[in-house]
């Protein structure tokens, strides 16, 4: 059974995959056995957030929101951004006009034979 | 071959079993009003005997001569296709090759991991045996509008296939936005649909025949017949989602209940196999000296991958969100099958790449299929635990629902292209493809791959991630049958992306096959 | 002039279609764009009726055809795929009202500006 694919340029084979899988997992474990910080007491004052003495605010409020992720991303696109939601409008008649206008243009180019 | 052992009258009949078992199941289901497990185990079972049905319609169909199956539908017997004294094909057919086996495949698999998932993801909503009910139907829509040789036919099953969608769409009728996104569904595939029916006017109007088969070996190079393949490609690129006609598809996939979702993606796909069939076959002989076609594809394509990406971003509904993914993810196909049309006239590109293109848009097509149901059934165990759709109200979710999390890191994976899971084989095989039309498109594919990868991880971080929150204290682990089917569509999204080469001979290469076997599919049509 | 009673159907199709797109893209009433719909469906039956028509030829019944029906008969499949077509216009018509009917209670409204909490 013949499990390479070919893909034109090159290939994929799961044995192949296993096998660095199991390579680079020893090296991580080995790494990751190997080291770490001697100074590191867990359940003391040194585990807890530093915020500059402030009491720790609570843990609902922490967490990192869908809305605050790639905040960044979508302000830095906001022309692009600002133009894509105009698109989708939600309102069937547009849905319609797009469909219209998609077909005229396959028509034209088809018919018009360009 | 297990078809050897079977009976012969039994074999013969498969195609029209394949369809008459759900359409049969879907009238029984009303019946079972009272008893809304009994429908569920109902369908559950139907569907099962549907997805056998097609495993051995696989078998049929390989071991038939030319690896097609043509079955004539009122003839004295199946093979019957020209009785004596006619020169043209008169009565319904199905005609089966590769190319509608590997959707018959889909067309039954999801479904009946759509009922098992149902069993308990539905059980606290009224109207089950409706519901049971127009899933069967939309299985039957779906499998005659892939099995079917008469291009009227693939309208009535395109009709049925969208009314049953719809309705499921809108089948929580407390929710305003179900009816919103129902309504915007059916009026926009009411429309296309009656735009296929026109360009069947012209082709019946100026060849006087439906049959797929008969029509490809007489179709010109004229204006009438330019119309007509302008009106179906937009069309059938419509029902499948390619932007920028995508706009139904967040909708639809968003507030569909979640084991509808998983059907909704198939049930596009399977207009995706319709814009295939005629480029391919029907019109394929036309096709084949217009690149235009290749390239309206390819462009719509770069569009859905870029536009659906992006818009994913910015979304709060965790379904929408997936919803605008599948977009994107429909692009990567309609690109990888624009480049198999666009190079269908030159065979040195055919055979060097552009067989490994729609190799790719194909087994991209199984993979996204089943990637987008794990997806979406993830997504709605979600819902169903925590009662909210917004995913600035979600986190800290793996603590509570382990199992779902893991699903949803395999789909996530899977469609971020991160080996071994199966998005990376076929995003590896259509870049490379890609690459050797033009560059640009494969760069455009990666660059698109990344951001879905950064979106999932976004997602994943957001809804999954972060301390427990205070008002999702309640939130409970999925009952057992989503966990199931979620199971199996995770272990098929692994096996797929282990061993890509399998499924590629069991599958892909038979369909590649039968969609540039344009003489063959047309050889008995008598024209 | 001859040509022009010939192609005279076809004419109606396309001012039918029209009136139909122009209800389904510019018309804010969603029961207005369901009507448009319908139009377009009624103007896709049409044409399809229109191609079956042959002047002169009888209709496809053999029980008690005239002599002069022998071999001038028209094709009966346009009619049997209009007949199909209406069967379909009618679901799909009832389904898109009771969506309708559904966003009114919802959402108390039926202009399309308005009924679109999904965007973006």
């Amino acid at each position: 059974m013949d499990l390479t694919l070919l893909t034109g340029y090159g290939f994929w084979n799961p044995l192949l995959w296993l096998a660095f899988l199991l390579i680079f997992g020893g090296i991580s474990y080995f790494l990751w056995a190997l080291r770490g910080n001697p100074a590191y007491k867990p359940g003391t004052e040194q585990v807890k957030p530093f915020i500059s003495g402030n009491p720790e605010p609570a843990k609902d409020l922490v967490h990192i929101r869908a809305r605050h992720i790639y905040w960044g991303f979508v302000e830095g696109l906001r022309g692009y951004y600002s133009f894509a939601r105009k698109m989708h409008t939600g309102d069937v008649r547009d849905y319609a006009l797009w469909y219209l206008g998609v077909g005229v243009v396959v028509l034209i180019l088809l018919v018009g034979g360009i | 071959m297990i078809v050897e052992y079977l009976p012969q009258q039994f074999v013969q009949n498969l195609p029209a079993l394949i369809i008459a078992i759900p359409l049969l199941g879907a009238f029984i289901a009303p019946l079972l009003k009272k008893h809304g497990r009994a429908a569920a185990g109902w369908t559950v079972a139907i569907t099962g005997v549907a997805f056998l049905l097609a495993i051995l319609l696989m078998d049929y169909v390989r071991a038939s001569q030319g690896g097609m199956v043509v079955y004539v539908f009122g003839a004295d017997s199946p093979g019957l296709t020209l009785p004596s004294g006619y020169t043209v094909p008169v009565r319904i057919m199905f005609q089966i090759d590769g190319l509608g086996v590997l959707m018959a495949f889909l067309c039954t698999l999801l479904p009946f991991l759509a009922a098992v998932y149902s069993v308990g993801f539905a059980r606290k909503e009224t109207g089950l045996e409706k519901y049971y009910a127009l899933m069967m139907l939309m299985t039957v829509g779906m499998l005659g509008m892939v099995l079917t040789g008469d291009i009227f036919n693939l309208f009535v099953f395109l009709e049925i296939n969208s009314i049953a969608g719809a309705a499921l769409v809108g089948f929580r009728n407390y929710r305003g936005e179900a009816a919103e996104a129902g309504f915007k569904y059916i009026a926009i595939s009411a429309f296309g649909a009656l735009m296929v029916l026109f360009s069947i006017g012209i082709l019946y109007g100026k060849y006087g025949n439906l049959n797929i088969a008969y029509l490809s070996g007489v179709i010109e190079y004229s204006r009438l017949d330019l119309i007509a393949l302008g009106l179906l490609l937009t069309t059938f690129a419509l029902k499948c989602g390619a932007a920028p006609m995508h706009h139904w598809v967040p909708d639809a996939y968003g507030e569909a209940p979640g084991s509808i979702s998983m059907m909704m993606v198939i049930s596009s796909l399977s207009s995706l196999y319709a814009l295939i069939r005629v480029c391919f076959i029907l019109f394929g002989g036309i096709v084949i000296s217009l690149p235009a076609v290749g390239w309206i594809l390819i462009i719509m394509g770069l569009i859905s991958m870029l536009l659906g990406a992006t818009m994913s971003l910015i979304q709060k509904d965790i379904k929408r969100f997936i919803g605008y993914q599948a977009v994107s993810q429909t692009g990567y196909m309609v690109m990888a099958i624009g480049v198999g049309l666009a190079v269908m006239g030159d065979p040195v590109a055919m055979q060097t790449y552009g067989r490994n293109a729609l190799t790719a848009g194909l087994f991209h097509l199984i993979n996204d299929a089943i990637y987008m149901g794990l997806l979406f059934l993830a997504a709605s165990a979600v819902i169903y635990a925590a009662r909210t759709r917004n995913m600035d109200e979600m986190g800290g979710l793996a603590r509570k629902m382990p199992y779902t999390a893991v699903f949803f890191l395999i789909g996530a994976a899977s469609i971020g292209g991160l080996p071994p899971f199966s998005g990376f084989a076929s995003k590896l095989l259509i870049y490379e493809s890609v690459f050797a039309f033009n560059p640009v498109l494969a760069v455009v594919a990666m660059v698109t791959s990344i951001i879905a990868l950064a979106a999932f991880a976004k997602q994943f971080a957001a809804v999954f991630l972060g301390p427990p929150l205070s008002n999702l204290k309640r939130v409970r682990e999925s009952p057992r049958s989503m966990l199931i089917a979620m199971a199996v569509v995770a272990f098929l999204t692994v096996l797929f992306g282990l061993y890509p080469q399998l499924v590629i001979d069991w599958l892909v290469r038979p369909a590649v096959e039968a969609m540039l076997n344009l003489a063959g599919y047309g050889a008995w049509g008598g024209a | 002039m001859d040509a022009l009673v010939t192609n005279f159907p076809f004419v109606i199709v396309a001012i039918l279609v029209a009136i139909g797109f122009y209800a389904v893209a510019f018309k804010r009433n969603l029961i207005k764009i369901v009507m448009g719909i319908t139009i377009i469906e009624s103007a896709v039956n049409m044409f399809l009726i229109t191609l079956g028509y042959v002047q002169g030829a009888y209709a496809p019944i053999y029980t008690m055809a005239p002599e002069e029906a022998q071999g001038n008969m028209v094709l009966p499949t346009p009619q049997a795929l209009t007949l199909t077509s209406i069967v379909i216009g009618v679901a799909v018509t009832a389904l898109m009202l009771a969506f309708v009917v559904n966003i009114y209670r919802h959402y108390g409204t039926l202009d399309s500006r308005k009924a679109r909490r999904l965007r973006e």
